[in-house]
Parts: C-alpha cells; structure tokens; sequence
C-alpha cells in the first residue's frame, strides 16, 4: 500500500488512541468549550509561528500551552461568564491569527489547517505525533486515579489534600498538547468532535471509567478507518470522514442501546 | 491546650466584595464532642465549614487544629456527572486515605452493604448520603465533618441517622461537626448547639424533649429520644435585610 496512506493510518490511530482517555475527561468535566478555544487559538500558533520563522508545529504547541494556563487562571475568577470569555478567546485568535497571517507573504493552505490534511502527513509529523501521544499516556496513567477523585467531586478531593488547581493545569496542557498535533489529522474546527464523541459512544457501554476510556479509543480508531476508507474509495475529505464515522458510532449505539432496553 | 481539642476556631470573619458573611465567630470542637450549627439560609454555615476545612481563607481569626488532624468531610451535595460511570465500591477506594480492606465495614456501619457495586449515579438520595458518609469515614477521621446530613430527609429518617451517627461518634471516638437546616430540632446527643446568622445568634444545649405523651405519639419513644428540640435565646433580632436589630428593653 502507499507510503502515505500508511503514514495517515498510523497518524490517526495514535490520535483517536490518546482522545479515548483524555476525551473522557472533557466529557466528564464538561471541556468541551475549552477544548474548542484551545484549538481555535492554533491558527494564532501557526501565524507566530510564521513571523517569527520557527518550526510550526513548535509555535502551535506553545500557544496552545499559553493559552491554557491562561484558561486555568481565568476559571478561579468571576466577572464576565466563562462562556462568553472563552468565545471571545477562541474567535479572536482565530480571527487575528488569518489576520495576521495575510501580513506574511506565506501563503498557507487554510483547508489543510481548519479540516485536517491527513494524507499529506509527514514521518516528521508522526515523531511530534508519537512522542505527544507517548508523554500524555504516561502522565494520564501517573496521574489517573487523582484526576478522576477532582472530577468526581473536587472540594472533597482538595479536603482530602490533592493539589486541585495543579491537577486541572495538567489537564488543561495535557489537552493543549493533543489538540496542537492532531491539527493535521482533523484540523483545528473538527479536533474536539474526536475528543467527545467517542466517549459519548462508550458511555452506555460502561461500568467503569477505564472501561469507558478504551472503549472510546477503540472507537476513535474504527472511525480512523472507516474514513481513511471513505477517502481512499470516495475521495472524501479525510479529516470529515473520520468525524461521520464517529457520528454513524453514535447513532448506531444509542440505537443498541433502546435495543437493549427492549 | 485540652488534650482533647481536635479545632479551635477564634473570632473568624468574612468578608467578600464589602459583604459581611462572618462576624466574629468562635467554635471549638473536642473528641467525642457533637457540635451542631443551625441557622436560616444564608446565614454563612457552609462559609464557616468551609473555612473550618481550609477550603476558604478568613479575612481574620484564626483556626488551629491538633496535630496531623484527620478530616472526613460528608458534603451537602455530589454533583456527580452521569457522563462518569463508577461503582460505590470504587467511589471508596478514590478516597486519597482511603483504608481499602474497610470497605465492606464501613459500608455495613452506614448500613449500604447491597450497594458495594452500584453505580454511583442510580443511587436513590438517601443512597448517595450514606455513601458519602462512607466515604468521610473510610479515613478514620478524628474529626467529622458532616454539611447538613440529614438534608431532605423525612423526620423518622432523620431520627435513624442521627442514631447511625451518634453510634459513628461512639465507635470511632471521633469529634462531630454537623451543619443542620433545621432550626429547632436537632440530635439529642448534641453536645452544643451554636446558633448562627453572621454572628453567633445564642449557643447552649439543646433540651431533652419530656416525656410528653402528645409528642411522643407524634414520633414514637424512639424516634422521640434521638431528636431534641433547641430553644433559642435572643437579645436582638435580624431585619429582613439580615442586619442586627437591638430589642428595645421595655
């Protein structure tokens, strides 16, 4: 088979592996807008990243890192609500990052960067890819039984004497990492889809949160192939179709489970 | 220092954005001491347990706690997402102290055995509170804290648990603090009933209801032993906008 469908396999497997896990805890812990803005921010990541002429991947990593502490610091204050702030987060450095970028005299593909460029993923790609996903699992599994005692209930877990600020920032950069590499496999406006409907499928499913977590992964990963496929035969947008896929899985468990209930 | 002190709160205050939640609060709990604070809604008990807890900084006071005081801590409500799929059983062994060979003890004191696999989001109200407790106990505290335990609960109900946690203090030897909504009638095994609407309203000791044969039927000798009643003695009284408002001596 061609090298780089081989690439895009191997691209989007390690994704959906890592958004198995870590989309639970957006489920759980309702990020989902959070994840959204720290994908939103990227396209100002690629646009430093382009002033400054330093590696993208690089400038997307750091300025979705930034951009999450900043998150972080904002959840422990009130004033406006945390909706209304992380849309004006998200859209403006999404805004002032194309903004940006046309001062450049770069010309850069906006599809690729909104959608997901899958097919054109480099080994380069794959070691920022492998080497993110490898940290975030081992960090995630150090830190596990910790991260669901602050989500379960988190004043209880601060009584019980766990860090609960220092535990969230983990989380938060942990998500941070993972949206600034998947950009090429789903592109910065699909990211969090990978990350919620997965879970959203395997919760019916499961009894306990690891349970939960795998089943999602194995999800993720069936709907890597089945867009990969979608692509290969159909010649569909690749990053889309994997999302389809997820959302064929969803409507298909919900249809199991009314099954079920007879 | 009584060797016997487990928290030793003096003259805390709170105040958040030019609000008086607190004014000059003291509070001591000691082992195998029941303190209960009653007060309206929004008078500041869940500040006062919250600060007693070190989960909020007072604006002045200080606390001071024994020594490597081991805390349970039975919140009011558990928020739990049903996104999270977790068993009680697992919800235990989460405790960050938790002593997972007591699991099944602990859950037979609190009376939720059949519940060891449940998930935690089919749990029935009553269910979940007994669960809670479990978790607060599965610590070995010395010191209790439970916020308004018997929340919802009808007054047989509130009659049971009180015995179940009077038999808690007995058992671990433990010091209770419990936040009650319930202005009048509160565990007779209280040791000291504080009062509370920003400052301390009154303290005391809440009366062993008598053997009135009317309030008797009304509740059943049993049920009529745990509860006590708590008569209040105010010198002022409190303005609808909660300011203190001096009785005039006739």
């Amino acid at each position: 088979m061609a090298d780089f469908i081989i690439r895009a396999l191997l691209a989007g497997l390690m994704v959906a592996i890592i958004a198995g896990p870590l989309g639970c805890f957006v489920v759980w812990r309702r990020m989902s807008y959070f994840g959204d803005t720290l994908a939103h921010s990227a396209l100002f990541g690629i646009a430093l990243g382009l002033i400054l002429d330093i590696s993208l991947q690089l400038s997307v990593i750091v300025a979705c890192m930034l951009l999450a502490v900043a998150l972080v610091m904002m959840e422990n204050r009130r004033g406006l609500s945390t909706d209304t702030i992380l849309g004006i987060l998200a859209h403006t450095s999404l805004a002032l990052g194309l903004v940006m970028i046309s001062f450049t005299d770069n010309q850069i593909n906006l599809m690729a960067y909104l959608f997901g460029d899958l097919l054109t993923v480099s080994w380069n790609d794959l070691i920022w890819i492998g080497a993110s996903v490898c940290i975030v699992l081992g960090v995630l599994f150090a830190n596990w039984n910790r991260l669901l005692t602050i989500t379960l209930h988190q004043e209880l877990a601060q009584v019980e004497g766990l860090n609960v600020t220092r535990l969230r920032l983990l989380l938060m950069l942990l998500i941070a990492l993972i949206v600034a590499v998947s950009m090429k496999v789903v592109g910065v406006l699909l990211i969090t889809s990978l990350l919620i409907i997965p879970p959203a499928c395997a919760r019916a499913f499961s009894k306990t949160p690891e349970s939960m977590s795998v089943m999602a992964s194995i999800v993720g990963c069936i709907a890597v192939c089945g867009g990969l496929a979608a692509s290969w035969f159909w010649d569909t947008p690749t990053g889309p179709s994997i999302v389809v896929m997820t959302s064929l899985l969803f409507i298909f468990s919900r249809v199991a489970v009314s099954g079920e209930k007879g | 220092m009584d060797e016997n002190f487990l928290i030793n709160a003096s003259n805390i205050s709170l105040e958040i954005e030019q609000r008086q939640i607190l004014n000059n609060i003291s509070l001591q709990v000691a082992k195998e001491q029941i303190v209960t604070l009653i007060g309206p809604n929004g008078a500041g008990k869940t500040s006062l347990v919250k600060i007693v807890l070190g989960l909020v900084q007072p604006s002045s006071g200080t606390i001071t706690l024994r020594k490597g005081l081991r805390v349970g801590y039975m919140p009011q409500r558990l928020h739990i997402d049903p996104s999270m799929p977790v068993s009680v059983d697992r919800f235990l062994k989460l405790a960050v102290n938790a002593n997972r060979s007591e699991i099944g003890g602990v859950l037979k004191e609190v009376g939720a055995s059949a519940l060891l696999n449940s998930q935690l989001h089919s749990l029935s109200g009553g269910e979940l509170q007994r669960v809670l407790l479990a978790r607060a106990l599965i610590q070995a505290p010395q010191l209790l804290v439970l916020d308004e335990p018997v929340q919802g609960v009808d007054v047989n109900g509130q009659a049971e648990l009180y015995r179940l946690i009077e038999n808690i203090r007995t058992r671990h030897k433990c010091g209770i603090l419990l936040v009650s909504h319930d202005l009048h009638l509160v565990m007779s095994a209280t040791d000291e009933v504080i009062c509370l609407n920003q400052h301390v309203c009154c303290h005391g000791h809440p009366e062993q209801v008598s053997n009135d044969p009317a309030y008797l039927e009304l509740f059943g000798k049993k049920d009529a032993e745990t509860l006590a009643v708590y008569t209040h003695h105010h010198n002022h009284s409190h303005d609808l906008g909660g300011d203190i408002v001096e009785k005039r001596e006739k």
